[in-house]
């Protein structure tokens, strides 16, 4: 939702001093507190004719992620290794404020600060998915819809590209007189980390994790941290206000403790699914 | 990435000579394009970067405007001849990403109540890119809006900061960008001790995280002392001049 769209939101414009009130009395509207997610919710192979596919609710946010897999050039640069792209759309079903068209700026916000965290941790050893070095590789497209919007896309958006890749099962591609042919075999995803990214919002002096879209429609800035089992692999702040670095820390450290527990449930679908 | 070289030798010196806190040369020239409101030529490193900003003037399309405050509109663009192999001049998705966190970066310093039904339109030009445009475009783009007279509540200076062979250093290049593991572009208000831009391409160990920001907000604070005194030549430089000659 561009900034316009946003002010039309009356009534979240309304109930801003009732927002105001909760959180001074260390509560959220929805009863959560500060650091408090919403459920969430993970379906893996809800798609049969998707390699890998994940249905991910957060709170009332829903998304949808597919996997494709497919053979083609490797990308310049990255001769060696498979190419993987990960894009996301808002279906216009997800809120009455979007309507069909090519993506705006916050949709392709969305889609590569998603990219970026898979992308980042290195989650998929892209060099074993190489057939004829520096000419055919393995390409995964992760596909995500947003069925219905409130709030935090970024992260279930993110959740929903992790555990369908975890989940995935990747055709065994062969070369046959220089031509590629599906072996009809599979084989799990060559997986190496598993990225986690955590959302907070900013409404004045209050830092909320997981903020709905409420919320987002009060909140002066935003922000994501992804973290691996290592350390941090992507950032993106975003909205026009601003952060104080102490708070940045202090979100950082949330986005290490919260991402510890879904980390454990993602690694639970591929357990599964093993 | 397999590493192919060294980025930092036994000296602790960086493929450009610099060390390890050092930023690439600074060099901004206020007022460099005639017709607009205000204006600023960056030299960051190789990067040549022009930022020019229009109004406040009237909103068009209309029903943009808004009743209680300024639009601030942000272009992010890379001329086809900016970059190694020739960049469709068509927007990219990386382009309306950057214009995004760009104009996200300067709003909070910019008192936009102060010009209802108005609009703000900031332009940057990539001419020469290097390592950190985005960073050089934000620092261009408000010293272009102090330039055009905006009220503002401070400037926003930006630097990255990111590691390279394992350690933490200021202010990557194109070379480091590359082959280096982590580059985090930082925006920052000084005076007002507020970040505005942060992002983070690459893996940093936990301690890491807090080291990276605060050299990166170092960086911006050199920045800043170069902002100020590009637009103190500006508008006091001849001033100086005409006092030593009086007296």
């Amino acid at each position: 939702m561009s900034s316009s769209k946003r002010s039309t939101i009356i009534v979240e414009h309304l109930r801003k001093q009732q927002m105001w009130d909760a959180l001074s009395r260390g509560k959220r509207l929805d009863g959560r507190d500060f650091s408090e997610t919403r459920p969430l919710v993970i379906e893996t192979d809800v798609i049969k004719k998707a390699n890998g596919s994940a249905r991910v609710k957060l709170g009332d946010t829903e998304v949808i992620a597919g996997v494709k897999v497919d053979t083609g050039e490797p990308f310049e640069g990255l001769e060696n290794k498979g190419a993987l792209i990960v894009s996301a759309e808002v279906l216009p079903t997800a809120s009455p404020y979007i309507e069909p068209g090519p993506p705006d700026e916050e949709v392709v916000e969305l889609a590569r600060v998603v990219d970026r965290g898979v992308r980042e941790s290195e989650m998929i050893d892209l060099e074993k998915l190489v057939l004829v070095p520096g000419k055919i590789v393995y390409t995964i497209f992760v596909d995500c819809s947003v069925l219905n919007a409130d709030g935090n896309l970024f992260d279930a958006t993110s959740y929903a590209t992790v555990a369908a890749l975890l989940t995935s099962k990747l055709p065994v591609f062969e070369m046959q007189d220089e031509k590629v042919v599906d072996s009809g075999n599979t084989q799990p995803m060559p997986v190496t980390s598993v990225p986690v990214s955590i959302t907070a919002a900013r409404i004045g002096d209050y830092v909320l994790i997981d903020p709905s879209a409420e919320e987002e429609a009060c909140m002066d800035s935003r922000i994501t941290i992804t973290t691996t089992e290592e350390g941090f692999c992507a950032t993106q702040k975003g909205y026009t206000g601003s952060f104080t670095p102490d708070q940045i820390k202090k979100a950082a450290e949330a986005a290490t403790i919260k991402g510890k527990d879904v980390r454990a449930k993602l690694k639970g679908l591929e357990v599964n699914n093993g | 990435m397999t590493q192919i070289r060294n980025l930092i030798d036994e000296n602790g010196k960086r493929i450009d000579g610099r060390g390890a806190d050092e930023l690439r040369t600074v060099k901004i020239t206020v007022g460099a394009v005639k017709n607009a409101d205000g204006s600023a030529f960056i030299e960051f490193g190789k990067n040549k970067i022009l930022a020019a900003v229009y109004g406040p003037r009237e909103v068009h399309p209309k029903h943009m405007a808004l009743p209680d405050r300024c639009v601030l509109r942000c272009r992010y663009h890379m001329v086809p001849f900016s970059t190694d192999t020739r960049k469709n001049p068509a927007p990219s998705r990386r382009e309306i990403e950057i214009s995004k966190v760009m104009r996200e970066s300067l709003e909070p310093a910019l008192m936009l109540q102060d010009y209802p039904r108005a609009a703000i339109d900031v332009f940057v030009e990539v001419l020469q890119s290097d390592g950190g445009s985005r960073c050089a475009g934000i620092t261009a783009a408000s010293v272009a809006l102090a330039d055009a007279g905006i009220s503002m509540h401070d400037l926003v200076a930006s630097c990255a900061a990111g590691k390279v062979d394992n350690r933490i250093v200021l202010d990557i290049n194109d070379e480091e960008d590359k082959e280096g593991q982590a580059d985090m572009p930082v925006a920052y208000m000084p005076r007002l001790e507020q970040v505005t831009l942060l992002q983070l391409d690459g893996r940093l160990a936990p301690e890491q995280f807090d080291e990276c920001l605060e050299k990166a907000i170092g960086g911006c604070k050199m920045v800043y002392e170069i902002q100020k005194q590009a637009l103190m030549q500006r508008y006091f430089g001849n001033e100086t001049e005409l006092r030593e000659e009086v007296q």
